[in-house]
C-alpha cells in the first residue's frame, strides 16, 4: 500500500501543495488532475523519490521510501515526460538494457514480442533516432509489458500516441489494475476501467488536495 | 548486480562506437597539444627530455577534462539517467560502470599513443614504459575524480568550464606523481615510489568517487 503523509513540496519560492495526504491500495488507479504548473509532475517525482519533499513522507507498506532506498525501486515503474531511451540504440537494445537494470531476465524473443505488441513491428532493430515521436513513446512504454512491479507512475503516458496506441495502452493499464496493481497517472484523456477503483485528485490553486 | 555493471559498460561503449566523432576529439586534442611543444621549442634534445613528463601529463589531464562534460550530460537530457536512479541497483555501481566505459574510450587510448608521442621528446624506451604505466594508473583516477565534478555540475549552464575549475585542483596529486614517476626514471632515481602513490590514489578514488558522484547525481536530478 502506498501512503502519502502530510506531503509538502516547494519549487523555487512557490509552495505547490502542502498537507497532502492520501493512500492507494492494490487494484486502485489514481488520476491526478490539475492545471498546468499545479505540481502534478512534482508530486509524481516526489512519490518516486526523485525529489525530496519539503515536509512529510511517502510510505510504502508503512515504511518511509527513503529508508527503503533501492528496495522501493523494485516495486516501481516510472514513465516520465522524457522517454528515457537512447537515440543511438535500437528498440530491442533499449528494452533489454532497461530490463537488465530492473533486474528482470528478458530473452531477446520476449523483447521483440513486447515491441511487436506495442505496434512497432518492423522497427524493432532500427536506431530509435529514426523513429517518430509516437514510436519513441511506444518503445519507452514497452517496458510496462515486461515489468512485474506493482506500482506504475505514468506522467502523461498518452502524449504523442495515436488513437490505436492510446486504446492499447488503456487496456494494458486496465489489466494491470485488475491484476491488483496500482497506477498513478496524469492525462487529459478519460481512462475507463472495468474493475477496480478510480480515485481522482485535484491539485488546485489553494494548494490543498483531497481525495 | 554485477550484470547491471556490465550492461552499463557495454551500453556506453556501444554508444561511443556509434558516435565516433566524440571519441576522437579527446585523442586528437592530446596528440596535437603534445606535438605542439617540440615544434614550438625547437629540436633542443636536453630541454625536450626535461619537459616531456610534465607536458604529456598536463595534456592528458586537459584531454580528460575535455571529455568529462559528456559523461552524464547525454543521459541526463534523454531521461535515461532518471531511469537509472529508479532501478533496484546500487547507483554507485552504475556510476562505476559509466566511469569504466568512459575511461576505456577516452583514457586508455591516451596511454596507448603516449609512447609514440614520447619519441618526439627523445625519451629512452625505459622512460616510455614508465610513462605508459603511470598513465594507466593515473587516467582512471582522473576519470573517477572528474565524475564527481561532472555529476555536481549536471544541468548547469556553462557546466563545462565549471567542471574544470572544480576538478583540476583535485587532480594535482595525480599530475605530480604521474609526471614525477617519469622524471624520476629519467634522472635515474627509480620510479617505484611515485607509481605506488599513483596506485594508492587510484584505489582511494575507486572507493570514494562512485559514492560521492552518485550522491551528487541525486542532487542534480532533483
Amino acid at each position: 500500500m502506498l501512503e502519502i503523509v502530510d506531503l509538502e513540496c516547494v519549487r523555487g519560492d512557490r509552495r505547490l501543495f502542502s498537507g497532502l495526504a492520501f493512500s492507494l491500495e492494490s487494484g486502485e488507479l489514481l488520476h491526478l488532475h490539475g492545471h498546468n504548473g499545479s505540481g502534478k509532475t512534482t508530486l509524481m517525482r516526489a512519490i518516486c523519490g526523485l525529489i525530496r519533499p519539503t515536509a512529510g513522507e511517502v510510505q510504502w507498506n508503512g515504511t518511509d521510501i527513503r529508508r527503503l532506498g533501492e528496495e522501493f525501486n523494485r516495486e516501481l515503474a516510472y514513465v516520465g515526460h522524457r522517454n528515457g531511451i537512447k537515440d543511438d540504440l535500437t528498440g530491442v537494445e533499449n528494452l533489454r538494457i532497461s530490463c537488465v537494470l530492473d533486474g528482470i531476465a528478458v530473452s531477446e524473443a520476449k523483447a521483440w514480442d513486447a515491441l511487436e505488441q506495442m505496434g512497432l513491428k518492423g522497427c524493432e532493430d532500427l536506431p530509435v533516432r529514426v523513429l517518430s515521436q509516437g514510436q519513441k513513446r511506444r518503445v519507452s512504454l514497452a517496458r510496462l509489458l515486461l515489468h512485474a512491479s506493482p506500482l506504475w507512475i505514468l506522467d502523461e503516458p498518452f502524449t504523442a500516441l495515436d488513437k490505436a496506441a492510446v486504446g492499447f495502452l488503456q487496456t494494458v493499464i486496465r489489466s494491470h489494475v485488475e491484476r491488483a496493481g496500482m497506477v498513478i497517472l496524469t492525462t487529459h484523456q478519460e481512462v475507463s476501467l472495468t474493475r477496480g477503483q478510480v480515485k481522482q485528485l485535484q491539485l488546485g490553486w489553494k494548494g490543498d488536495g483531497d481525495v | 548486480m554485477f550484470e547491471a555493471f556490465l550492461i552499463i559498460v557495454r551500453r556506453d561503449i556501444t554508444l561511443a562506437m556509434r558516435r565516433r566523432s566524440d571519441l576522437f576529439t579527446t585523442l586528437f586534442f592530446f596528440v596535437i597539444v603534445v606535438s605542439l611543444f617540440p615544434l614550438g621549442i625547437g629540436p633542443e634534445m636536453n630541454t625536450l627530455r626535461l619537459i616531456a613528463p610534465g607536458v604529456v601529463w598536463v595534456a592528458a589531464l586537459l584531454a580528460s577534462m575535455l571529455a568529462l562534460e559528456r559523461l552524464f550530460a547525454a543521459d541526463f537530457e534523454d531521461g535515461t539517467l532518471e531511469q537509472m536512479l529508479l532501478v533496484p541497483q546500487p547507483l554507485s555501481l552504475l556510476v562505476l560502470g559509466k566511469v569504466t566505459a568512459h575511461w576505456l574510450v577516452t583514457g586508455l587510448p591516451l596511454a596507448i599513443v603516449a609512447p609514440l608521442l614520447g619519441l618526439q621528446y627523445d625519451l629512452s624506451p625505459e622512460a616510455l614504459g614508465v610513462l605508459v604505466v603511470s598513465l594507466l594508473l593515473g587516467t582512471p583516477a582522473l576519470s573517477l575524480i572528474g565524475a564527481i565534478g561532472a555529476a555536481l555540475t549536471l544541468g548547469l549552464r556553462g557546466g563545462g568550464v565549471l567542471v574544470s575549475l572544480l576538478v583540476l585542483p583535485l587532480c594535482i596529486p595525480v599530475l605530480i606523481f604521474g609526471a614525477g614517476a617519469v622524471e624520476a626514471n629519467v634522472s635515474g632515481l627509480g620510479e617505484q615510489g611515485h607509481l605506488s602513490m599513483l596506485g594508492a590514489l587510484l584505489v582511494l578514488s575507486l572507493l570514494f568517487s562512485p559514492l560521492a558522484a552518485s550522491a551528487a547525481l541525486r542532487i542534480s536530478a532533483e
